[in-house]
């Protein structure tokens, strides 16, 4: 019988260490001029560097070390004036070289902090997650292995290799142990993994698209009964391709490794992959024999030693902070803090922004976004960001309330045609001939018409039963096809039947 | 023609007394006369060279501008990449495979207008010091064709001394230049760290490796110095900075006044007496030139063969990983269903030789956690002591000098099977890998014992190279007219025509 989450967290203390690989996105590859369009032809991005063709050498990309340092100075952390780049030594048919490139016992940037807010039933909650360090290296390629039941090397007929990605830019940051964090672990992991990837978005250092790989994280997860100052055995859920899946990849380990405990077994130290469809994780190779490495200094680079005052450049070019900036866009927009909440999750503060920026509304422009358009977003499954209305779009439908060119009613139906595909705002009015019906002798006329089929309903208002006028307001709706202004249609109607200043 | 120097070659070229078509089918005739017997080349690249020659020839007939040694034969060593040409590094792993790209040294040599006529064989990886560890088979020393030319760069210093072609490359990771130059009689440099690119040399050990040139006379080997040192972008370790002006110092050869240090550890005991009498007679030349000579002290010497033979194989246990039957070269083991990890594990087994084989495990163990600080840690503190040392012995003199080998050429097979005397012979060419500086050596005669040639070493600072060529020049000069011609002058024909 598996433990309740509750269980786990009154008899357990969590603690995390987290590691998040990001693939920068220079315009070429780490140590060679490769470019690095995700999806291309297989091999079609290679080069003697990147294959490791015999006698090729690796030079390092200057702008893969500013955006490091970038990464580094965003994230606290002090940036070394002299680091290096060392070989780290195994072998694996996709990694060219049989060594990756990395840094070891000499990191770019070290000793960082990121601070994140969760919410929670008390309030919202402050955590500081501390940053070990921040390193640059180099990705592999890609193995397809077919054949065999597994997908995996073992057991497979034959694989194939694409070495498109062998050397693209990838910088890894990780995190001190995370204590402290109690029931909140997995709402912290998700907190802090979104938080590094706002930075990093506003960096303009990376794509950070989980989905795509270009940041990828490896939660770190062990249990030491409370009070304890023992640290139990971790372990390392890799795979973990969303946000959502950081929580619940959190979550599911916490529950896993009491389970063992509570049985009197013990955890094993050891990789596991994250399965999305169930939320668990399988056992992936085991740590308990430690991989020599045989880390030694690359021979081939000269060590990084960035000028002081270049690194004071990088430092004023840094954007904003996004704890910052919600907190500032908050107040400017005089937003709640649920609906705060419900933006971030939603991820639509950007374009909200975008929006407002426009001259929109802050709190239409949120409602439309976080509303109507979020919805519609859900039923095609897809991320906002990917439907083809535009802030631009969405302000002018505002502006177009604002000014009586249309009805909320009549806005959403524009919406839906920009949606899908229609055009503008302008030209899915003309399209679809929709107009709001302002014309006062147009709304009398179907009033009387309302009147004249429902006469008793008609009595009972002019008998000063306003409640009544709702039925006849709606046949008015359905008679002018939803184009009038219902509040407008309420005031002429109450006029009619001689309840106005009512 | 063939007996002429690069330099006399490229002045009958320039004056339109030959062409390099002319020059360049006398070469390949006289690999065809002799090479059978000296074993230099792995590949002769025949209709590349010819086409090449036709091309400068065509240029020069136009009257366009040619570098000095447009239209001069070089042979190159198999140790770096030429596009299109068969390149294995002596190895059998590579047996087969034609780089799809050149080299920089290549691909330098060619804008020159340079005859690449083939590739010359190598101890496998360079790993060796006499050539017998090549894939496919020793050189034999064009003086005695019982005895090695030393290595590793044997074959490209056997085509030198045999006038298979007047220049040739090679490259020094602990003395693979100078040591063969030694035995063969013929000049060749290891410039300084840096100095020449490494894109496209198959690597031994990186921090080591160092592409140079072979010659008959110091100038000639000055003149294909110039022609492939320089900054390269593709090459990290690339030192940006002018290149020394080796050939004004090859030209002018003036020592007078400069300070000549001994090194005091690296003479005497171990030393062949012929090559100690050698060594000496040299300095006394040099002194009677005018220049001075002191005596420095280098302690840590002693310890430099140890260090070498942490960090060079440790550094080859990681960049001979690459070969692993995946991408290109040998594959073996590829049938019923056998795993990638089977196929690189069968593969390396048969395309490896012995001594590959003992420092990939050498320097894999000196790597492994757990003994990192031991062994490849120490080592790297040796290092920086042995540049200390040189700082200090360059503070008291302009160049260093030494006997370049202990020996002269020993016999094919004398010491397969003892690699510790084998690595000794590196003794006194391996302080200069370790410090990232430059050495040349030149010879000084034959040894009265066996009439063999003796290698005499010049050391200078890092980017100072031009001092190698002007004390070089300076004692070639003398000792042509105390032997009454060039050294290589008594070495035997071997029947081929001359």
């Amino acid at each position: 019988m598996s433990a309740t989450y509750d269980e786990v967290v009154a008899k357990y203390d969590p603690v995390l260490g987290l590691e998040v690989h990001v693939e920068l996105n220079t315009n070429s590859k780490m140590f060679c001029s490769c470019t690095t369009t995700f999806g291309a032809e297989p091999n079609t991005q290679t080069c003697p560097v990147c294959l490791a063709l015999p006698g090729a050498l690796p030079v390092v990309n200057e702008k893969a070390i500013e955006s490091t340092i970038k990464i580094g100075l965003a994230l606290n952390c002090s940036i070394a004036p002299f680091s290096r780049f060392a070989r780290k030594n195994y072998f694996y048919p996709d990694m060219p070289k049989n060594f990756q490139i990395s840094q070891y016992d000499e990191p770019i940037c070290v000793d960082g902090f990121v601070d994140v807010e969760i919410e929670t039933d008390e309030g919202p909650k402050q955590f500081r997650v501390e940053i070990e360090r921040v390193h640059m290296e180099e990705d592999t390629g890609k193995s397809l292995h077919v054949g065999g039941a597994t997908g995996r090397i073992h057991g497979a007929e034959y694989s194939l290799l694409d070495y498109n990605r062998a050397g693209i830019p990838l910088v890894e940051i990780v995190t001190k142990i995370v204590p402290g964090t109690g029931k909140y672990a997995p709402e912290v992991a998700r907190a802090y993994v979104a938080e590094l990837r706002d930075i990093l978005r506003g960096l303009g250092v990376s794509d950070v698209k989980m989905e795509q790989g270009s940041l990828r994280c490896d939660a770190n997860v062990s249990l030491k009964p409370m009070g304890s100052e023992v640290l139990g055995t971790r372990s390392e859920t890799k795979n973990v391709n969303s946000l959502r899946s950081v929580e619940r990849a959190v979550r599911g380990e916490m529950i896993r490794h009491a389970d063992l405990l509570n049985e009197g077994k013990k955890v094993k130290q050891e990789t596991r992959h994250f399965q999305e469809d169930t939320g668990l994780t399988r056992s992936g190779r085991s740590k308990e024999q430690a991989e020599d490495y045989r880390y030694f200094p690359e021979p081939d680079l000269i060590p990084v030693a960035p000028d002081a005052a270049w690194i004071e450049e990088l430092r004023k070019t840094l954007p904003e902070r996004p704890s910052i900036r919600r907190k500032r866009l908050k107040e400017e927009w005089a937003v709640p803090d649920k609906e705060m909440a419900a933006m971030i999750n939603a991820d639509v503060l950007d374009i909200v922004e975008a929006t407002v920026l426009l001259g929109c509304d802050p709190t239409k422009a949120r409602t439309w976004w976080l509303g109507e358009i979020s919805r519609i977003a859900n039923e095609k499954d897809v991320a906002i960001a990917e439907l083809s209305i535009t802030p631009a779009d969405v302000a002018e439908v505002v502006s177009l309330i604002a000014s009586g060119e249309l009805t909320d009613k009549l806005a959403r139906q524009v919406i839906e045609g920009i949606i899908g595909g229609e055009g503008n705002a302008k030209q899915v009015i003309d399209k679809r001939g929709i107009k709001v019906v302002n014309n006062d002798d147009e709304l009398i006329a179907a009033i009387e018409r309302a009147c004249a089929a429902q006469p008793e309903t008609a009595e009972k208002v002019r008998n000063g039963h306003i409640p009544a006028a709702g039925a006849l307001i709606g046949a008015v709706m359905k008679d002018t096809k939803g184009q009038a202004d219902a509040a407008k249609v309420r005031e002429l109607l109450l006029g009619h039947l001689g309840q106005s200043g009512n | 023609m063939i007996n002429k120097t690069a330099a006399e070659m490229a002045d009958a070229l320039s004056k339109g007394e030959t062409t390099s078509l002319a020059l360049t089918q006398a070469h390949l005739d006289r690999i065809s006369a002799v090479d059978s017997k000296v074993k230099a080349f792995l590949h002769v690249d025949k209709e590349g060279a010819l086409a090449q020659a036709a091309s400068v020839d065509a240029k020069r007939a136009k009257g366009e501008k040619l570098s000095p040694l447009a239209g001069i034969p070089l042979a190159l060593k198999d140790v770096l990449a030429q596009k299109g040409v068969p390149t294995t590094a002596g190895s059998k792993i590579l047996q087969g495979w034609r780089p799809p790209y050149d080299s920089t040294v290549a691909a330098k040599l060619k804008a020159a207008g340079v005859v690449i006529v083939g590739k010359t064989n190598m101890d496998e990886f360079a790993m060796g010091s006499s050539t017998e560890n090549s894939g496919f088979g020793p050189t034999f020393n064009p003086w005695d064709l019982t005895r090695t030319p030393g290595g590793s760069s044997g074959g490209s210093a056997a085509a030198v001394s045999s006038f298979q072609t007047p220049l040739a490359i090679g490259s020094d990771t602990g003395g693979s230049i100078r040591q063969p130059a030694a035995l063969t009689g013929i000049v060749g440099v290891r410039p300084t760290y840096g100095a020449v690119s490494r894109y496209g040399l198959i690597a031994y050990s990186s921090s080591l490796d160092q592409a140079g040139p072979f010659g008959r006379t110091v100038l000639d080997t000055a003149l294909l110095h110039e022609v492939i040192a320089g900054h390269d972008a593709h090459d990290a370790t690339s030192i940006n900075a002018d290149v020394p002006a080796v050939v004004a110092a090859a030209k002018s050869g003036d020592v007078k006044g400069l300070k000549i240090g001994v090194i005091k550890q690296l003479q005497g005991e171990g030393y062949q007496k012929g090559v100690q009498t050698r060594f000496d007679e040299s300095l006394k030349l040099l002194a009677s030139l005018g220049a001075e000579i002191v005596e420095v002290d280098c302690p840590n010497f002693e310890y430099a063969l140890a260090a070498y033979y942490l960090i060079a194989p440790s550094e080859a246990s990681s960049n001979l990983a690459r070969f692993d039957a995946m991408r290109y070269g040998l594959r073996v083991g590829d049938k019923d269903g056998a795993s990638a990890e089977a196929v690189m594990n069968i593969t390396r087994d048969a395309g490896f030789g012995r001594e590959v084989k003992r420092r990939i495990i050498l320097g894999t163990y000196a790597l492994s956690s757990g003994y990192y600080d031991a062994y490849y840690g120490s080592a790297q503190k040796i290092r920086t002591l042995i540049i200390e040392d040189y700082a200090k012995a360059f503070a008291k003199a302009d160049v260093l000098v030494s006997p370049t080998a202990p020996t002269t050429a020993y016999k094919i097979g004398e010491k397969v099977d003892d690699p510790m005397a084998m690595y000794l012979g590196d003794v006194a060419t391996i302080p200069v890998n370790l410090a990232g500086i430059c050495g040349m050596s030149l010879p000084a005669g034959l040894a009265e014992e066996d009439g063999l040639p003796v290698g005499f070493q010049i050391m200078a600072p890092a980017m100072q190279d031009q001092r190698l060529y002007q004390v070089g020049a300076a004692l070639e000069a003398a000792l042509n007219s105390k032997w009454g011609a060039p050294i290589l002058s008594n070495a035997p024909s071997l029947g081929g025509a001359a």
